[in-house]
């Protein structure tokens, strides 16, 4: 597993190239994004059935990342389930398997804008936290020291085949990349991103490696 | 037999006209419940699809919707319009006509639902529609004909059998209802017989007089055609000189951005201003009208066009046909060239110009073909499932069904009459539940079953959904083009393309170079000041493989001592190809290797078409990176493939050994961009995912993800889903083309003569120019990735 190392704000992180963010100072490993039970929702709202299988492969990943960093603290960085209503139907298995990794070390829920009140899941439930000086909250406001979600970061370098999911960061904050299986992605250079990253950043290709490269706004 | 109305034959009568013997044989069998009338373009064909129709008519009797008419081209439905109302009205027959297709008005379609016209004009996705609605019976309750216009192109294709699907739901509402085709020269007519008729109804075959021989001859120019390439526009002055000494000629491109291109530069040579327009899919509808008309007017001395000009639509006086690089079918040529002297029984005057080469040798291989009437065409195999599940869903649309009676139903199908339940279930399973191993959906099924057996759909919001996503063509996103301020549409680029751009860019649309100026609500904005050459829009125009027949054609021919049909530049090549290396037989398999630009090159000549070509290249650059050969890349065309890497190909053979091919097939197919793109079509038309379309894209691009993500999770977990074998299934016979694969190992016992040169072969040499290069992925990729993102990092002074 490759990790692309750098500093934010004083703090020395990781990204790692399955787009978890390992935190060494204080054990603690970071993923945003989950939208567990998105297939569930999808059906529900359009009756598309897309393969059931995506709440199991994000869980099975991110089971993955937890046995080889044996992290302190499980930061799950807002949208962790795809709607309310997703939270409250999850499946028994996946359910269980949830409480198995959680068995292993603290968790905090950080409430995003698709599941926005405590769910009926084990864990603590926050609006945000304060970690090793950083600022974790699911929505970004621009300000120093912040690591955030919500926008699906992916980037391509023209010549070098398609779009990654990626971490965009700069001197003063951190933008993760979605987690879970079935989310896509926004082009860094987006406007939404350009303006949360003015002066350009960094982003961190995941996949096989971690492959960071500069964007300009 | 039915007798004509006598106002009707009057007006022939007074124009001078008199039936010819397959019209009054139509009009003779209008009872029957199928006929197909095989006929050449110009011979009268839709008349006489039309007459028993207009017999019936005639007495203003019948209530309703009478026959119906479906043909492949919106443009065929209008055209015809125009052409059936003209003796409707002039002889006074109390009968009304109307289209109706994706360009039809939202209220003329609402009132043809409540009144239909007695004879309706339509395509097969707006037929699909109107069958999804509740009131489909009461609409098509008295229907007595359906007539299948240019049958042999919808044969070939999904869309022929979502319209077999929809005749069949058809024939339920309305059991009265005959069906007739009309199809242009084919080599199989029982094949479209079968495919017309109601299983296992008989389905007589008509033969018009075909008449005379087409009169047809390849361009030879002072200068011979360059060695690669496909734009042909050596051939600008002489194919301009055959315009001036013609009335009208037709310049078909086989692909798109050939026909911008050549456009172009035919208007940089066209001193003398001949009025030439350009007519393709992409460009705007408004502007396509203005073409047609200024056709049917007589007032364009030449159209620069693609198979959207292919059917036919009565363009009034062509007087030449002009193919520009190889037709890579025969069929399609000869049914191109039919477009030429629509006076029946006058010879068609065609001219065929190779783009490259190697193409010089397929068109006089065509040429032959078509002389000798040996068409080409390969058997379809049972209908495709995908076109199935999109069915079940569009009878769930229309109200509830009965399991049992669909299944009947479709069995009726020519293409599905030998579909098992089991697969009919499989299919309705998908449909309903999503088919998985993993029973999800509990609550959210699609479909559900109600007490009395029937089948519904659970919430009937769906239905708009689904209709909206009715159709088996795939489109890619495009986005439109427009003047900036200005309203006035150009065409549309596809999105791929239009992401490269960058502001100040230039491309070609409708013959014109335009400057990109920026995106805006999902429209590429250009302005007129452009200054620069043009960067060449890229439409991803379907690229044919060349036929089985044709290449056997061209082996055929380099079985010859000398090649006097042949133009001699070309005949000189093929002599030094025999001179220094060998030339490709059909019964063994040429390999070449030799070392050019400090790499190694191996050739393998396996005539197996494109894609076969290209699905070779991955198979055995695949083998090669196992053994350590480190190839770096490939090229493939319809005859070989080229593959180059650091270290040389001593032993060919063990690499196209077909045990080998075979199994590295087998796990090569699952991780393979061309099994994606195939599940994204196959996952669209049977409804799992939906078209993208654009108000769905405009709104939060971050909740949209790729269809490989699912196709890579079903690969994971559920390997042996229903759609997974449909697209296993497509890919075989379409862009992979393993088939073609199968039958090259047939035809040469996978006999290799390997031959090793100490420098390129002239045969080889035009296939290092060709563009389409394939790089390897795998760890070269990822390689490469890092050494990008490396060197961008050091040249903004940053450390990795």
């Amino acid at each position: 597993m490759t990790g692309h190392p750098f500093t934010l704000c004083g703090t020395a992180l990781v990204a790692t190239a399955t787009g978890a963010l390992w935190i060494a100072a204080t054990r603690t490993l970071c993923v945003s994004d989950l939208h567990l039970g998105k297939s569930d929702r999808i059906a529900r709202r359009s009756g598309m059935m897309l393969p059931p299988y995506e709440t199991d492969d994000t869980l099975t990943r991110l089971g993955h990342d937890i046995a080889h960093h044996a992290p302190q603290t499980v930061v799950c960085l807002g949208d962790s389930f795809d709607d309310m209503t997703a939270a409250q139907n999850i499946a028994p298995d996946a359910a269980q398997k949830i409480t198995a990794l959680q068995g292993q070390c603290d968790w905090i829920w950080i409430e995003g804008n698709h599941d926005p009140s405590p769910a009926n899941i084990a864990g603590h439930h926050s609006g945000g936290i304060v970690i090793a000086g950083l600022d974790f909250r699911h929505i970004a406001t621009g300000l120093r020291g912040q690591v955030s979600g919500h926008y699906h970061p992916k980037h391509a370098i023209k010549g070098a085949g398609p779009a990654r999911a990626c971490f965009l960061y700069d001197d003063t904050h951190l933008v993760l990349p979605a987690y879970g299986t079935y989310t896509g992605g926004l082009a860094a250079q987006s406007p939404a991103l350009s303006r949360l990253f003015p002066k350009g950043a960094i982003a961190v290709l995941t996949g096989k490696t971690a492959i960071p490269v500069p964007v300009t706004p | 037999m039915n007798a004509l109305p006598p106002s009707l034959v009057c007006w022939f009568t007074k124009r001078g006209w008199s039936l010819h013997p397959h019209q009054l044989d139509m009009l003779e069998r209008a009872q029957a419940p199928a006929v197909l009338l095989i006929a050449p373009t110009g011979g009268g064909k839709t008349l006489a699809g039309f007459l028993p129709t207009l017999a019936d008519l005639s007495d203003g009797t019948h209530q309703g919707l009478h026959t119906l008419y479906v043909s492949p081209l919106k443009a065929l439905a209008a055209d015809i319009k125009r052409n059936l109302r003209k003796p409707v009205e002039e002889a006074g027959l109390p009968i009304r006509i109307e289209d109706r297709t994706g360009d039809t008005s939202y209220t003329q379609k609402r009132k043809q639902r409540v009144d239909p016209p007695h004879i309706l004009l339509t395509t097969p996705e707006s037929l699909a529609l109107l069958i999804s609605y509740e009131d489909a019976p009461r609409m098509f309750k008295g229907l007595q004909r359906v007539v299948v216009d240019e049958i042999h192109a919808l044969a070939d294709s999904k869309r022929g059998d979502q319209l077999m699907l929809a005749l069949s739901r058809l024939q339920t509402i309305a059991p009265d209802m005959r069906r007739v085709g009309l199809s242009a020269t084919v080599d199989d007519p029982q094949a479209i017989a079968t495919f017309l008729a109601r299983h296992p109804d008989p389905c007589p075959i008509l033969h018009a007089d075909p008449g005379p021989d087409p009169d047809i001859s390849m361009l030879v120019t002072d200068t011979p055609p360059p060695w690669a390439g496909g734009g042909a526009k050596y051939s600008i002055p002489a194919v301009l000189e055959k315009v001036k000494h013609h009335k009208t000629t037709l310049i078909f491109q086989n692909t798109r951005a050939q026909a911008e291109i050549f456009f172009h530069n035919l208007w940089l040579a066209n001193s003398e201003n001949l009025p030439i327009a350009i007519h393709h899919g992409s460009l705007d509808r408004a502007q396509r009208d203005r073409v047609e008309s200024a056709m049917v007017q007589g007032a364009l001395r030449a159209i620069v066009c693609t198979g959207t000009l292919d059917l036919g639509i009565d363009w009034g006086d062509v007087d030449l046909v002009i193919q520009i690089g190889a037709p890579k079918n025969i069929k399609r040529l000869v049914q191109r060239i039919g477009r030429a002297n629509h006076r029946y029984n006058a010879p068609s005057k065609a001219l065929l110009v190779p783009a490259n080469r190697f193409e010089v040798i397929e068109c006089v291989a065509a040429l032959e073909a078509a002389l000798a009437h040996d068409l080409d065409g390969d058997p379809r195999g049972a209908g495709p499932r995908d076109v199935l599940c999109q069915h079940i869903l569009i009878r769930a649309c229309a109200g509830p069904f009965d399991e049992n009676q669909l299944f009947a139903e479709i069995k009726t199908t020519g293409a599905f009459a030998a579909l098992s339940r089991a697969a009919f279930d499989d299919c309705l399973d998908f449909c309903a539940t999503g088919g998985y191993a993993l029973r999800a959906y509990d609550q959210w099924k699609r479909l559900q079953k109600r007490p009395d057996g029937q089948w519904q759909l659970r919430d009937p919001r769906a239905s708009k959904r689904i209709r909206m996503n009715i159709g088996t063509i795939q489109d890619t996103n495009t986005l439109k083009v427009r003047l900036k301020r200005g309203f006035k549409p150009l065409g549309e680029i596809e999105e791929a393309f239009a992401a490269t751009l960058t502001v100040g860019d230039t491309f070609l649309i409708g013959g014109k170079v335009v400057r990109y100026e920026g995106l805006r609500d999902l429209t590429v904005e250009v302005s007129n000041r452009a200054t620069k050459n043009p960067k060449i829009a890229t439409f991803a125009g379907t690229r044919f493989a060349t036929s089985t027949q044709l290449s056997a054609r061209i082996l055929a021919l380099f079985a010859q001592p000398d090649w006097p049909q042949l133009p001699a530049h070309t005949a000189d090549w093929l002599h030094l190809q025999r001179k220094v290396s060998q030339l490709p037989r059909a019964g063994r398999i040429l390999v070449e290797s030799f070392p050019h630009d400090d790499k190694a090159y191996t050739c393998f000549y396996g005539f197996a078409g494109r894609n076969a070509q290209q699905t070779l290249g991955l198979l055995l650059t695949q083998r090669m990176e196992e053994q350590g050969l480190h190839p770096l890349g490939f090229v493939a065309t319809d005859y070989a493939t080229l593959i180059w890497g650091l270290d040389d190909v001593v032993d060919p053979a063990a690499l196209m050994d077909p045990a080998n091919l075979r199994s590295g097939f087998e796990t090569w197919l699952a991780g393979n961009a061309v099994m994606k793109r195939t599940f994204r079509a196959s996952a669209t038309i049977a409804g799992l995912i939906e078209r993208n379309l654009p108000q769905a894209r405009k709104s939060g691009r971050q909740a949209t993800f790729s269809s490989d993500i699912l196709y890579d999770t079903l690969t994971k977990y559920d390997p042996d889903h229903l759609m997974l074998q449909i697209t296993r299934e497509e890919a075989m016979r379409g862009l992979v083309d393993f088939e073609r694969i199968e039958d090259m190992l047939t035809r040469t016992k996978g006999t290799v003569d390997h031959v090793v040169l100490d420098r390129i072969s002239p045969l080889a040499a035009p296939m290092v120019l060709e563009l389409g290069r394939v790089p390897i992925a795998g760890d070269g990729r990822e390689k490469l990735l890092q050494d990008t993102a490396a060197a961008l990092m050091a040249k903004v002074g940053l450390p990795t």
